[in-house]
Formats: structure tokens, sequence, C-alpha cells
């Protein structure tokens, strides 16, 4: 088994994202792999577009790195233009614009989650492609494969903050790419539906042996 | 009767005057290159440099360390190269891969850093190399094989970065990368922890490197250190050699004349032939 370093960096993941009552709560793995050499075992695949809207990465780690970083960029400008905090429709269709017009030179699969005043917290896929989708809950990454059957069984609309939290142990769902996996990042994306300010968000280490 | 015979200069000198200056890629001598490959001739391979380096941060600042050997396939072309490429007064990057790519990439970065540094008017920022180094080797799509460990001290604390030849980065406490990246990483991963001081620092950096220089063979020759702290830098070069040269002939190499026989000789004396116009028009203000 030869080890080829010079292999695209790419991020052999497990990405969740799901809604709940007042807020999405993401979830991912930190492994980049470069082949079968793990290039990184602390990475973080959730990036934080706006104050309120976050973006799990998965596939080409140079890809999605450059695509977040345009897309903070516009938001940035969107919200001076905007003067109120972007929504996460609009920070999703940047996301996707930029995929599906590049499709032939990109390749990675994304999860837009976030809260706006709007519509409260939401969850868009925008996978291999460019598609965008509006889910409730979304799983992409090569490891998703093994959480298809769970979350048909295990999730329900409506759920509570503390339901939700299931989604912690989803992670800890072995699969090929992300087994002995040794950080978690799990970030709560928390706001309080009477002020509609941020109260807190929570990133929480989880250690596996 | 004056004939006028055209000459190759001319010749050049009116197909120059002709084509359209073009922008891009020149095409023009792919089919030569076809026709010698076919004939074949092999192409000059581009030397790569089959390294190991690294970086850690420790309780000051960040260390950077690298081996010394440059490779060309199985040949050693280089005994004693410099992998630690200057940035910034406050900034290094070691670099892996294609040896000349490493070393224009830093070299353009540093020259802008520069620039911004002079348009700014404050002290560079890792994150600014950072960033230039992504974007260029991202529009590149990899074909710039340029693997970095960036390390630096700045205003906002130290930071070490991670940048891949397709463009995307890491942010690390402890990094390896380069053919010998999966020894050094060994070492880092049993015996990194958080807060080393100065020492320490030195002494697992240039532990790791050894470990690539001896496990992996795409490495060798000696550790180069560089420690960058707040408002100091230090370029160890050479820190370690742990690859002396033993066996060293006790005559000495000196061939005298006279040692080898002389078969024939010929002396072709090189005819300077400048010839100057005649009549030259003096130089106008």
């Amino acid at each position: 088994m030869d080890i080829d370093l010079s292999a695209p960096h790419s991020m052999g993941t497990t990405i969740i994202g799901v809604t709940y009552n007042g807020g999405v709560v993401l979830g991912a793995d930190s492994r980049t792999s470069t082949g079968m050499y793990v290039a990184n075992r602390a990475s973080d695949k959730i990036t934080q577009l706006t104050d309120n809207v976050y973006i799990c990465r998965s596939g080409s780690a140079a890809d999605s790195q450059v695509i977040s970083d345009y897309v903070r960029y516009f938001l940035h400008q969107h919200t001076i233009q905007l003067g109120q905090p972007a929504t996460v429709k609009v920070a999703a269709n940047l996301v996707r614009l930029l995929s599906y017009q590049n499709k032939n030179m990109l390749q990675m699969g994304v999860i837009v989650g976030g809260w706006d005043k709007y519509e409260g917290g939401q969850i868009y896929s925008v996978p291999l492609g460019g598609t965008i989708l509006k889910q409730p809950f979304a799983i992409g990454g090569s490891g998703s494969t093994y959480l298809y059957g769970f979350f048909d069984q295990a999730w329900k609309e409506g759920m509570s903050k503390d339901e939700a939290e299931v989604c912690k142990m989803l992670i800890f769902v072995p699969d090929i790419c992300s087994v002995n996996m040794f950080w978690q990042k799990i970030l709560f994306l928390c706001y309080h539906t009477i002020t509609s300010q941020i109260m807190s968000y929570v990133l929480s280490r989880w250690q596996l042996l | 009767m004056h004939v006028i015979v055209e000459g190759d200069r001319e010749r050049m000198a009116r197909f120059a005057a002709d084509a359209p200056t073009r922008g891009g890629f020149s095409f023009d001598l792919c089919q030569r290159n076809e026709m010698l490959l076919k004939k074949g001739t092999q192409l000059p391979t581009f030397r790569k440099t089959g390294t190991t380096i690294v970086g850690l941060v420790f309780e000051d600042g960040v260390i950077l360390g690298a081996d010394t050997r440059a490779t060309e396939g199985p040949i050693v072309a280089d005994k004693n190269c410099e992998k630690i490429h200057y940035m910034a007064p406050n900034i290094y990057c070691c670099g892996a891969g294609t040896a000349a790519d490493t070393e224009a990439v830093t070299d353009m970065v540093s020259s802008q850093l520069q620039l911004h540094r002079y348009a700014t008017g404050r002290e560079s920022r890792v994150v600014t190399a950072l960033t230039l180094l992504k974007s260029h080797l991202f529009s590149y799509q990899g074909h710039v094989s340029a693997a970095l460990v960036l390390g630096g001290v700045d205003i906002t604390g130290p930071h070490l970065h991670t940048v891949y030849p397709h463009g995307s980065t890491d942010t690390l406490p402890f990094a390896t990368m380069g053919s010998g990246s999966l020894a050094a990483m060994a070492v880092f991963e049993s015996k990194f922890r958080e807060g080393l001081t100065r020492d320490e620092g030195i002494k697992l950096v240039s532990e790791a490197i050894c470990s690539g220089i001896f496990n992996d063979l795409g490495s060798g020759s000696n550790v180069d250190v560089c420690v960058i702290t707040r408002g100091q830098t230090e370029y160890l070069r050479n820190h370690q050699l742990p690859n002396p040269r033993t066996y060293v002939s006790s005559r000495g190499y000196n061939f005298l004349k006279g040692h080898t026989e002389v078969l024939s000789t010929k002396i072709t004396p090189l005819k300077s032939k400048v010839e100057a116009p005649a009549e030259v028009d003096a130089m106008e203000e």
C-alpha cells in the first residue's frame, strides 16, 4: 500500500446539519486525508461565513476553502449594502452560484446552516454539481452513506435542542473514512427566539480513542 | 549589378515585424519537442527536493526546520541547499516539492509583502502571506508543485500554517511536509506538547528532521533550523551536521601538471569580430 502524498488534498468526511426548535446544529469530523495519509487530524470543517451563517465543507479542501472565502467576502459586502444581517438563503445561494457556474473545475459538497429573523433556523445542502436543496436536516461527505438509515429512523420534526444533540452521537457512528477520529467539532447555533439575539454558541471537542 | 541577397538575420527580422505580439504560452516548439521525444532523447527532469520540512509553535514563537538535500530523481543534486526561505523579517517559509516552484513562489510573495509593508507602514502578518500563497497556488490548480510550511510571529501572535499545491491550507500547532513527513510526524506525535521552551523546541525539531534524514531516501545531509520570536529571528544554518564526509583521501585532491598524459593539443583562438558601422549618428538629447 503506497502512500500517494501527491494526491490532491481531500477530506474523507462526515458532515451533518439539523434544524430544531430555535435554531440549527452543525457537526463535522476533523480528518483531512491525502490519499491514505492523514494530513491533518484536527482540521476545522465548520467555517464561519457571517455571524449567523456557517458552512460545513467536504470534498476538495482547496476548492471548499476558496469558495468559502469568496462567499464570506460577498456576504460581507451584501451585509453592508443591505444594512442588516444576511439571510441564510442568500448565503446558500451564493455558494450555489459559484458551485454551479464552475462545476467543471470544482469538487465540493457543502451544507450551509444558520439562523435569520425571517425564516428561523435553516439548512441548505449544496452537493456536487451545484444543486441547492432546503432540507430540515442534511448529511454529506463520504461518511454520510452510513447515516442515511439512522436518520431515516431517528429524525423527526420539531425536535428540542436536547433531541437535536443526538446529532452528537451520530458522528460517533464509525465509518471507513472517519473511523478513529480524535476530535469532532460540534457547533451549536442557538438563537434565543424572544430577543432574536445570539445568546451563545458552544463549541465542544470530543476525544475518541 | 547589386544583387540583394536575404540573409538569415534579415529573414528573421521580417518575420518578427509581421507577427503580431501574442500573449500566453507559445506552442511553437511543441512539434519539435515531440519529434525529439520520438527520436529517443529524454527531456531533462525537474529537480524535486524530496524533503523533510517541519514547524512547531513553542511558548515564545515558532520554530521551523528543514533538511538540506535536493534530488534529481535518484541523484543528489545539491548536498547543502537552503529550504527555509525568507518571506519577511518575522516570517519564514520552508518549501517542499519542485525546487524552482518553491523558490519562485516564496520570492514572489516575499516581494509582494515588502510592497505591502511600504503601502501600509506596518509589519507583515502571517495570514497575509498565507492568503497570497493560497490564491496563487489555487489559480494554478496544483501545477505549481509547492508544498510549504509557513511560520512567523506578528502583532497577533505566533502562527504556523501548511500550504498544499492545490491551494488548501491548515493551521496547526505542529506540522510536517515533504517525502519525510511521515517519519518526522511520528516524532512530533510522540514528543510534542504545548508550551515547549526554546531549547526543547529546537531539540525536538532537530530530532524530527534527523528522523526524516535517516529514514527517508529523499531527505539527507544537514539540519537547518529557524527560530522566530517577537522582535527577533535566528536562522541557524546547518545547526546539525549528522552526515560528515568521513573518507577523505589523505594525499589530497591536487592534480599537478604532468600527472595526466596529454594525447593531442588543438588551440582555436577566439576572434573578436565586431564590425562597427562606418557612419554613426551622434546621440542627440
